[in-house]
């Protein structure tokens, strides 16, 4: 059971790129040692931590939680300060979709966008706003 | 009323309280096509006259040149002399003067996309970058300006001056100012530097931004959070 441990964390410290927020860089050191198996989070389930994984960017930690052999979740624990930050940032921006649904209420005057031509005017919404006022 | 007129390719709408005003700024757009246009053998432009109008256009090209690290240029290799991405905004900004001059305190005037709001509160939808009949924002302007840039209406004729390669890296990008001069020639430029244009453009004086990035996601100056609807 923990040479399995071991070797899945061998494979955890190879996502550490992954879960980074710019993947273009490689990792300057990839070596990984499991330390002792935390308690355990939930029937059947266990908590490991991977050894400090030094970056380019700063020093990247895994907790990998296994029910049985299988790994079911993989949290960053320790993570470069302005990466964090970046990574909350990005989370934190909302989407496109989110900003259109609270936006698609409300009266409007007018529209602005990206230059139309006359053609695509006919079936803008602008073109609906003007019929509207005139 | 609402009054809509089709000048230099662009369905140019008008939101007044009487008709008479109206004239002199769809005459003067009218006019801005003939003279300053670079589709038009005879402009201005491909003549390279020396007028006074011909001249602030020149000025203003460079101008953001500058100020843009060379995203924006007029002049791109193996091109015409395309004064376009400032001539517009310079232009309508110009009619908005007019119709003031001629006493006009209220009218919203949207020329393809780019507007002056004035004298009371506009609510000003942003056009959805993928969606044609959606709007993803809507700001309360008054006495303000509005001019966005994308691609997705013309395809991406808006070039990186810098690599000489369409502008990629975002899907829209609106910027709000006193003027539309300004908030046409910033969000063109910014549009162009792609993603680092956010930033560069919040930091221009004056200049409020709302952009969509290449992964949708949305970024916008704090102060626009407190004029959304």
């Amino acid at each position: 059971m923990r040479r399995i441990m071991v070797f899945a964390l061998f494979a955890v410290a190879g996502l550490v790129p992954l879960l980074r927020y710019q993947p273009e860089a490689a990792t300057t050191g990839t070596s990984a040692v499991a330390t002792a198996p935390q308690q355990a989070p939930a029937a059947g389930s266990t908590q490991v931590d991977g050894s400090t994984v030094d970056t380019e960017f700063g020093p990247y930690q895994v907790r990998v939680t296994f029910s049985g052999s299988e790994i079911t979740d993989v949290q960053i624990i320790t993570e470069p300060g302005d990466r964090r930050s970046q990574r909350i940032a990005s989370r934190a921006a909302p989407t496109l979709r989110e900003e259109a649904l609270q936006a698609q209420s409300a009266n409007i005057d007018s529209v602005s966008g990206a230059t139309i031509t006359s053609e695509a005017y006919a079936q803008s919404l602008q073109a609906a706003l003007d019929a509207k006022g005139k | 009323m609402r009054l809509v007129e089709h000048i230099m390719g662009l369905p140019v709408s008008l939101e007044i309280p009487s008709p008479e005003p109206a004239k002199l700024a769809f005459g003067w757009l009218r006019e801005v096509d003939h003279r300053f246009s670079p589709f038009r053998p005879d402009s201005e432009v491909c003549l390279g006259t020396s007028s006074p109008e011909m001249t602030e256009i020149l000025a203003l090209c460079e101008e953001y040149e500058r100020r843009s690290g060379g995203a924006f240029r007029a002049r791109l290799p193996g091109r015409p002399f395309d004064p376009c991405a400032v001539v517009k905004g310079w232009a309508v900004e110009r009619a908005a003067r007019l119709l003031r001059d001629e006493g006009v305190r209220e009218f919203c005037l949207n020329a393809g996309g780019d507007i002056v709001a004035a004298g009371r509160t506009w609510s000003i939808g942003v056009r959805h970058p993928e969606l044609a009949d959606q709007v993803c924002a809507v700001f309360d302007l008054r006495d303000q300006a509005i001019a966005t840039s994308g691609s997705y209406e013309r395809g991406e004729h808006i070039i990186d001056g810098r690599t000489g390669r369409p502008a990629r890296g975002l899907l829209s990008l609106s910027v709000v100012a006193d003027d539309l001069t300004t908030a046409d020639a910033v969000s063109t430029a910014a549009f162009a530097m792609g993603e680092e244009g956010i930033k560069w453009a919040a930091a221009q004086p004056g200049c409020l931004v709302f952009a969509v990035d290449a992964h949708r996601r949305v970024r916008k100056s704090g102060a626009l959070a407190r004029m959304s609807r």
